[in-house]
């Protein structure tokens, strides 16, 4: 083993002190808040996000302007920066503080808004727009029509894509450093401080956000390919039918 | 029941104005069967998107059973509902079985209950004979199947007319007459309907009137026999003799 890091200062390479207490001491609180910020964020973050492309399609000019220029805002900063702002501005306009956490589940829910619209709103383009004029045929009223109709083709035909935005999202989440919140980050850096190993903590991070992302990307893959493949197959379904 | 008077639409394009309906009148009384034909461009198909509000216009007037379609006061979706339409690209919704596109308006827009949306559903499937693909998703459909089912979702809102756009032109050959079947049943039953086809077989079988259109008018609005007897105007009788051959 020693021979295998005999090169500098990798030769103190030393995992011995990752153990299950740790994990439970240190890793666990910090996993769970990267988690439940993630699941937040993206679903707070897709609800908004579809408001927010709905706004951007919209007739009105005001409307779809006031939505891209948050959208456009919010994505030519960068995260960091956001993380930053809000952290500091939440509290003076909501008049007390919010503390590290709060701050950090309404900047992400806020930040990712603005990629989730314009992923929503390519999708809500990507239906055709005879599909609503057969739901405005039918009697529905445009809110309706996008209810039941559009949004859901939008959100099927977005998926994989969507998917992908809340693994990135996931890996975003270790940006709290900035503000100090408890993440998993937090976590691997405050146990390798509190062992004095923080070289072999930050690629034990590196490792465990690998494998969380790789294996849900992997699954977004297989989820892409299945689709695709229905989507072949009711095609040739389509022909098998035929008179 | 459907009358139309001088109406007139106009795109503004960045090259000028480009009218596209000009000065179309024609009425369609309760339990007719009118065809709308004409060549390509010739504004048909905005003519009848126009009737249930899809196209909006500038000129003229449009009455539904009495109800001013271009009045802004007037509640265009509660009109719709009561107005069929089938479109030449079927249009069912991908995203819902069969049997759910004909229950979502019915549930959305009348306010039935999801039994008896249902129990609709499954008569008009059997009426147009797919009761048994009830549960498949429309792309498990052929063209034809799904024209029907369109059809079919159209009939459950108990429509006072229907307006068909070319219901059968995106369909393979050996599909238009299972359609047409349909269509021309649903004509013996006295459904008022207005159709944008170019199947003159259909015209002659069952339409009463044919409506001729070119560059965006009316050129002939006659009986259906008077028109295929002995068209009145020269284009008519051109275009006849094109698709007829």
């Amino acid at each position: 083993m020693n021979g295998l890091f005999s090169l500098g200062s990798l030769g103190n390479i030393d995992f011995s002190f990752f153990n299950w207490l740790l994990v439970r001491d240190f890793l666990l609180q910090g996993l769970l808040f990267s988690l439940a910020l993630t699941a937040i964020a993206s679903i707070g973050g897709l609800l908004l996000g579809t408001l927010l492309a709905i706004a951007r399609l919209s007739q009105r000019r005001w409307l779809s302007a006031l939505s891209a220029g948050y959208v456009n805002g919010m994505r030519s900063i960068p995260l960091v920066m956001v993380i930053l702002w809000f952290f500091l501005l939440i509290p003076l306009i909501i008049g007390q503080p919010i503390g590290a956490n709060g701050s950090a589940v309404i900047t992400f829910t806020a930040f990712e808004a603005a990629y989730f619209a314009e992923i929503m709103r390519a999708g809500i383009q990507s239906v055709s727009p005879g599909q609503r004029a057969a739901a405005l045929a039918l009697g529905l009223t445009p809110t309706q029509s996008l209810r039941r109709v559009e949004l859901p083709q939008a959100i099927r035909n977005m998926l994989p894509v969507l998917l992908t935005q809340t693994i990135i999202l996931f890996q975003d989440t270790s940006l709290v450093y900035a503000i100090g919140a408890y993440d998993l980050l937090k976590g691997f850096d405050t146990a390798g401080k509190n062992f004095n190993r923080p070289v072999e903590a930050f690629l034990l991070a590196a490792l465990l956000y690998f494998v969380i992302s790789f294996s849900l990307s992997s699954c977004v893959r297989r989820l892409h390919a299945r689709c695709s493949q229905s989507g072949s197959q009711s095609l040739s379904l389509t022909h098998g039918t035929s008179p | 029941m459907i009358e139309l008077r001088h109406v007139g639409k106009t795109y503004t394009t960045p090259t000028g104005p480009l009218p596209v309906l000009i000065d179309c009148s024609t009425s369609v009384a309760r339990g007719e069967v009118v065809v709308v034909c004409g060549p390509s461009g010739s504004g048909k198909s905005t003519l009848i998107k126009c009737i249930n509000g899809l196209e909006p216009f500038q000129q003229g007037e449009i009455l539904v059973d009495g109800i001013s379609v271009g009045d802004p006061a007037t509640n265009l979706p509660r009109l719709r509902a009561r107005i069929g339409m089938v479109f030449q690209h079927f249009e069912l919704f991908p995203h819902l079985s069969v049997t759910a596109n004909l229950m979502l308006a019915q549930q959305q827009v009348l306010g039935r209950s999801a039994e008896a949306a249902r129990e609709r559903a499954l008569a008009l499937l059997q009426r147009v004979d797919l009761y048994a693909h009830r549960d498949k998703h429309p792309a498990q459909l052929s063209g034809g199947q799904q024209q029907r089912v369109a059809i079919a979702r159209a009939l459950c809102m108990d429509p006072i007319a229907m307006l068909f756009d070319e219901p059968t032109s995106a369909l393979d050959p050996e599909m238009i007459g299972e359609v047409l079947d349909v269509m021309v049943q649903l004509a013996h039953d006295g459904m008022t309907m207005i159709c944008v086809t170019h199947e003159m077989g259909f015209a002659r079988k069952v339409a009463q009137r044919v409506v001729f259109m070119d560059g965006g008018r009316i050129v002939e609005d006659a009986a259906s026999e008077q028109f295929f007897g002995q068209p009145a105007s020269a284009r008519a009788q051109q275009f006849l003799s094109r698709i007829l051959r």
